[in-house]
């Protein structure tokens, strides 16, 4: 870098400067959208032209958690509203009043047992296969490795069908633990090239100096190697929640109701009498947010997961 | 390994025995839910067979050879699904390799907050993609969508416009995937050597030189990574459209994924379901042998 910097690329400095900036409210512009329509009371949600500045309002995401009934009768929406909590203003001004709790986090807690239980077995499995092919000399290491891949790129509306009539057959169908074991096996193949990539990594010599040591190969495993590669399966399992998290088709097959997930759910609720935006705003910002922190979570791993591995810089 | 590892493991399990142990889960688990099932289905290519009706014998299924893969190939309507298909294919994969690559180039400097903008930038790739396409709905409203207020467009309608519908779920797709192109770009442009760019500012090279004999070379085996790799999602689109438009308005966002959905789990034409999944399958197995080849090769850089 030159000390003193020419008035012109100073300039250009700053025209590039100022395209990135705009790039980059291009992509937010959407997720900023969705997440102020959250926030929006209900006649702004649909206010023409859009509102940029509303008083921001809760009532949305009450809606999203509660069972409503329209009160017909002026008095008892007084006297609903003499004694109504912070939570149910907003519903009353619309004349509606709570009894009780709507499907939503029943649906998001199916999304998050699904997403925790299937990422544990998924990175558990994953980590050991992974140090499988990377410590021992298995015939046909490519071989395998390329049929565990490629289970992975199989578009899953085609192995839904056999798998539906195997599910039905297992009383599997619409069962929590038939959604953990598909996104087990979806999982455990990415699972298996990004551990095998940083294991890779960890030099056989710690190992191999414990074993002089009179470590058993599994003591050294687990005192050595898995210690090694925290980091790897911390962002592995990240990447492994977050696809199960955001998982579509499985779960609008394999599931109806009992186990189903929050992402068929939300856009389930758009045929269901009026649209309302704000409350479907509402349960998208609410899904979002977990990826969201994760991504900064993994943003130095970003790369290498999306590679299977491949790629690490 | 080295020295002599017999000597090594007087106690404990065998290498051997752990080796079995650590990789046989795996490979038993895809077995039984991917390749097991993978074999019901090609068998079931192979007859007349609805799931919802009840299993009686010679009737339902019925086995009727290769008179499945017929009914399909002949079906002028799946050839027409496949040629939208291939249209959305060539409009969000070009769409993301420019837009992706661009912004590359733009952000292939230094600058303040590099890390942050970056990560903001690849917020669209992780999230659902049937929430995005939820959410895409709600921007393109004709009457109230912020994406006609901030282009200008009074009314124009995206998503029940025949001729729009395909555009609109692509452009969504290319919001939500150029970031991942532009993640694998970014990774191949901030490899070359500067040097490299040095040398050409002696020889007084223009821009365009530089591009196309140093930049474009050294990136290009990232960049048909993530080509390839777009090409075979996008072609398996289902998530994003279902949602958007589920098929519509007519059958003008009919992709195959959608119309094998609807083959399988609306008409519950099991067999025939079974035998076009096996076609679409064969494709995409082809596309995901180029890309694991081109993997393992950027492995070895």
């Amino acid at each position: 870098m030159p000390a003193v910097i020419s008035r012109k690329s100073k300039i250009t400095h700053w025209i590039f400067m100022f395209l990135i900036l705009v790039v980059t409210i291009v992509y937010l512009i959407p997720i900023y959208w969705v997440i102020s329509t959250s926030f929006k009371p209900f006649k702004d949600v649909t206010a023409i032209p859009p509102k940029v500045f509303f008083k921001p309002t809760i009532t949305n995401y009450v809606k999203l958690f509660t069972k409503r009934v329209q009160v017909r009768s002026e008095n008892e929406l007084k006297e609903l509203r003499r004694h109504a909590k912070w939570y149910e203003k907003g519903v009353l001004k619309q004349g509606q009043k709570i009894i009780g709790i709507s499907p939503f986090p029943a649906r998001l807690l199916n999304s998050i047992i699904s997403a925790v239980f299937s990422t544990m077995l998924a990175v558990s499995l994953g980590t050991f296969t992974a140090y499988g092919f990377s410590r021992f000399k298995v015939k046909g290491e490519g071989d395998w490795l390329f049929f565990i891949l490629s289970t992975r790129m199989l578009p899953p509306v085609v192995v839904t069908i056999p798998l539906f009539l195997m599910y039905r057959f297992f009383g599997l169908t619409d069962s929590r633990l038939g959604l953990i074991l598909l996104y087990t096996t979806f999982n455990v193949s990415f699972a298996t090239w990004v551990m095998k990539g940083f294991i890779d990594e960890i030099p056989r010599e710690y190992e191999e100096a414990a074993l002089v040591d009179g470590y058993t190969r599994l003591e050294a495993f687990w005192k050595i190697v898995l210690p090694q590669a925290a980091t790897g399966i911390a962002s592995t399992a990240v990447f492994c929640f977050i696809f199960a998290w955001n998982e579509y088709v499985f779960a609008l097959i394999m599931t109806t109701r009992r186990a189903q997930t929050a992402p068929p759910f939300i856009p389930s609720q758009l045929g269901i009498g009026m649209i309302d935006w704000g409350v479907i705003a509402a349960g998208a910002s609410i899904f979002l947010i977990p990826v969201a922190v994760f991504t900064f979570v993994l943003r130095k791993h970003l790369l290498r997961g999306v590679t299977f591995g491949a790629i690490r810089k | 390994m080295n020295g002599n590892p017999i000597q090594m493991h007087r106690r404990g399990l065998s290498d051997m025995a752990i080796k079995r142990l650590f990789i046989m889960p795996t490979i038993v688990l895809l077995i039984l839910l991917n390749i097991f099932p993978l074999f019901w289905s090609l068998g079931l290519s192979f007859a007349d067979y609805s799931a919802i009706k009840p299993h009686v014998k010679g009737v339902n299924p019925k086995w009727i050879g290769g008179l499945n893969y017929k009914e399909v190939l002949m079906d002028k309507n799946i050839w027409k699904y496949f040629s939208i298909t291939a249209k959305y294919v060539i409009m969000s994969v070009l769409g993301e390799f420019l837009v992706g690559f661009g912004v590359a180039l733009l952000l292939n400097r230094k600058f303040k907050a590099k890390g942050l903008i970056t990560t903001l930038i690849l917020l669209p790739m992780m999230m659902s993609m049937a929430v995005v396409g939820l959410f895409w709905k709600l921007l393109y409203n004709p009457d109230w969508g912020i994406i006609n207020y901030l282009l200008g467009l009074k009314k124009f309608v995206w998503l029940s416009n025949p001729k729009m519908a395909l555009v609109a779920i692509a452009i969504t797709d290319i919001w939500m995937w150029s970031p991942f192109v532009m993640l694998l770009a970014l990774a191949g442009l901030s490899a070359i050597p500067e040097y490299l760019y040095e040398a050409a500012e002696i020889d007084r090279a223009s821009w365009w030189f530089k591009f196309r004999r140093i930049t474009l070379p050294l990136v290009s085996p990232l960049l048909l990574i993530a080509l390839i790799f777009r090409t075979m999602e996008a072609f398996k689109t289902f998530d994003i459209a279902f949602v958007m438009t589920g098929g519509g308005p007519g059958d003008s966002t009919e992709l195959i994924a959608i119309n094998l959905y609807r083959l399988a789990f609306a008409q519950w034409n099991t067999g025939k379901a079974s035998a076009f999944a096996y076609i679409v399958l064969i494709m995409i197995i082809a596309i995901s042998n180029i890309y694991i080849k081109y993997l393992n090769k950027a492995k070895e850089m």
